[in-house]
């Protein structure tokens, strides 16, 4: 067990201000000239680096740990609604394969569902080594407590070292449920994998809500849970054969019960996606009135693309949930971004940095979106983009062109 | 109806940042409020306690300046309140904090439901809730985007899926995630803040909690490590632009043609 300790002998009122003011948490406490760690403390080990020397100490107590070598291959989950297949699975066993060459260890899929054979043959065009399937009728319907059974019956069979989710909404919901029950850590909203010879997974995600990022790592756990958003990794290609094989995997059906009951289902309507979209144009918070908004709409409408927002802008109503992105919102991978007055929080860049073309407009020179930007424009929206419109509006006039059309501007 | 609301403080802002000579965090003020999304789960919780009755009560893990969250929970209408503050819970991920939550709940004395919000804004992980739920060996159900009714034994809801909606009854007790926007949550009363002035917030540590092994808690009890942290990658090629309004938009619709946008 890894802890900090406070050598309060070199403690003093100025050491501990001193600390006090180092530390982002708010962690520190000084009472009666003791200096304490409350519960804010997030073990960021600012305060060893750089603090007063030896005024704080990591304390590493060896793990009586687990035997790492009976955990061993990675598995992807399938996310599927009745067996349509979801994108982000083909980018997780993408990923999966990249870090099986790295490890040497085999590709698995695990499939939970009712008459989903079929599917999970195609699968196998994407390259897992062995795709295992829960086929069972009370599997038909997403219900927490016989999916969580069935992913703890696979987990005990196989003992993966790795199990990677998509973020998707029954994803992050099944994902944490199967981390709690083997009592293993979880990283959410992974932005780069990799994995070290002692087989810990890389995990490296925006954290503390700031523009920071972290890398986690799992060390005394197994299996090591993932979960990474549509969107982020690239894909598996379809190869013309297929290869590996299916296997059906039986188990204590006492085990799917539920005290859920579905009444009914409904087709989502069909709406614009923003995350399907290839031109997107996205407001920020520079944007002065909802008036103002129709800068991101026009200048989306002639560029044949969506518009979006940023957190601020769906805080304050200007525009709906479903076209925010970022962390709390939709990742987008589009072949061009423009944003117009976003600072980018990496909670947002999060959610779009891998477009294949940035443009910036941003009036502070040192705003965080130019670090993602490929074209980092500096100067005031409300100078460029009325112009902007109108000169992409002549050149579409004077030069007609049939590269892009994304007809799916409301 | 007795509902348990779980609850955060979290930084009022988001301008956390890296120094990226020094690799020391620049903390931007340190003014903090209930997560956002809480105030869905707590609103919740109020329209299910006027239709239905019951007690409404909130929980939160933090230092012990957090007990000013629980106090904005009571402004809202909360009848009672757990703090669970304790140094050993220092350092805790998702895992060991679902787990302490979970340990905390067990102190209430009965509930028939747990509501937490969607995510929150300083960890956006959205898995304490499903972890909690998971421990407490009760079904939960995340994104619900709308309640439709409740009885003694079950509640009756609308959840979000990747393609669809689906409507469906969970039997109490059971856990449940709300999407921002169920309901719109309502202001603090200060009328009420006379009237809640004096109301107790229990402050539990680990003496308090059915299991007081602290392996099981704070950085002990976490599994996961967080190895380094640093400022985003700003190892980058890309072009600077400045000039006159005009000229930039001239040159934006160059580069955008040029790359067949246009």
């Amino acid at each position: 067990m890894d802890r900090l300790k406070i050598n309060q002998e070199k403690i003093d009122k100025k050491t501990a201000e001193k600390l006090i003011e180092l530390c982002p948490f708010n962690a520190f406490e000084y009472k009666n000239n003791k200096l304490e760690i409350n519960a804010a403390c997030k073990m960021c080990k600012l305060c060893v680096k750089k603090g007063p020397p030896g005024a704080v100490e990591y304390i590493k107590e060896e793990e009586t740990g687990i035997d790492k070598s009976l955990w061993k291959d990675i598995a992807v989950y399938v996310e599927h609604s009745r067996q349509k297949i979801h994108p982000v699975t083909y980018e997780l066993i993408g990923k999966a394969r990249e870090l099986a060459s790295k490890s040497g260890y085999k590709v698995y899929c695990l499939m939970l569902g009712f008459s989903i054979f079929e599917s999970a043959e195609e699968l196998l065009y994407y390259g897992p080594d062995e795709v295992f399937i829960y086929d069972y009728k009370e599997l038909q319907s997403f219900k927490i407590e016989p999916y969580t059974a069935a992913f703890e019956d696979f987990i005990n069979n196989i003992k993966p070292s790795v199990i990677l989710v998509g973020a998707t909404t029954t994803g992050r919901s099944l994902a944490p449920r199967v981390a709690a029950r083997f009592k293993t850590g979880l990283t959410a909203d992974c932005t780069y994998l990799d994995i070290k010879e002692n087989s810990d997974l890389v995990q490296i995600r925006p954290a503390f809500g700031g523009n920071i990022m972290a890398q986690i790592i799992t060390p005394n756990c197994r299996p090591q849970l993932a979960t990474v958003r549509y969107k982020v990794m690239e894909s598996s290609k379809r190869m013309p054969e297929k290869n590996g094989r299916v296997t059906v995997c039986s188990m204590d059906v006492n085990k799917l019960q539920s005290n859920i009951a579905y009444i009914s289902i409904a087709h989502k309507e069909i709406e614009e996606n923003i995350s399907e979209t290839e031109i997107i144009v996205v407001a920020g918070r520079a944007i002065k009135t909802k008036k103002d908004m129709s800068l991101a709409y026009e200048l989306a409408e002639v560029l044949g693309g969506s518009f979006a927002g940023t957190r601020p802008l769906v805080e304050s109503g200007w525009i709906d949930s479903k076209k925010q992105i970022g962390l709390s919102g939709r990742t987008v991978k589009p072949k061009l971004i423009i944003t117009l007055g976003v600072s980018g929080a990496v909670q947002f860049t999060a959610g779009m940095k891998s477009a294949d073309y940035i443009f910036a407009i941003n009036k502070d020179p040192e705003a965080p979106i130019f670090s993602v930007a490929h074209y980092a424009v500096v100067g005031d929206i409300y100078e460029i983009v009325p112009k902007l419109i109108e000169d992409i509006k002549i050149a579409k006039s004077t030069q007609p062109s049939t590269q892009y059309h994304v007809p799916v501007f409301e | 109806m007795n509902i348990i609301v779980c609850i955060k403080q979290v930084p009022g802002t988001s301008k956390v940042k890296v120094d990226p000579q020094t690799g020391v965090l620049i903390r931007d003020g340190i003014d903090s409020k209930m997560n956002p999304y809480d105030l869905y789960a707590l609103e919740t919780a109020l329209k299910l306690r006027e239709q239905y009755g019951g007690k409404v009560m909130v929980i939160s893990m933090g230092p012990p300046q957090a007990v000013d969250v629980i106090k904005e929970a009571y402004l809202m209408g909360a009848d009672d309140g757990i703090l669970l503050s304790d140094k050993k819970f220092a350092g805790a991920d998702v895992l060991a904090t679902s787990y302490a939550l979970s340990q905390g709940i067990l102190q209430f004395k009965d509930f028939d439901l747990i509501i937490t919000g969607k995510q929150t804004t300083d960890g956006d992980t959205a898995q304490v809730g499903p972890e909690i739920a998971e421990y407490l060996k009760i079904p939960h159900i995340s994104n619900v985007i709308r309640i439709i009714k409740a009885t003694d034994k079950y509640i009756l809801l609308d959840m979000d899926l990747p393609e669809y909606t689906g409507t469906v009854k969970v039997l109490f007790p059971c856990l449940i995630t709300v999407e921002k926007d169920i309901f719109q949550p309502r202001l603090p009363s200060y009328k009420k803040k006379i009237a809640t002035m004096d109301r107790p917030i229990k402050i539990l540590g680990i003496a308090h909690m059915d299991d007081k092994n602290e392996k099981n808690y704070g950085l002990a009890g976490s599994p996961t490590q967080v190895e380094r942290i640093f400022p985003p990658d700003e190892k980058f090629d890309r072009e600077i632009w400045t000039g006159s309004g005009e000229s930039l938009a001239e040159k934006m619709t160059e580069k955008l043609k040029e790359l067949k946008f246009i």
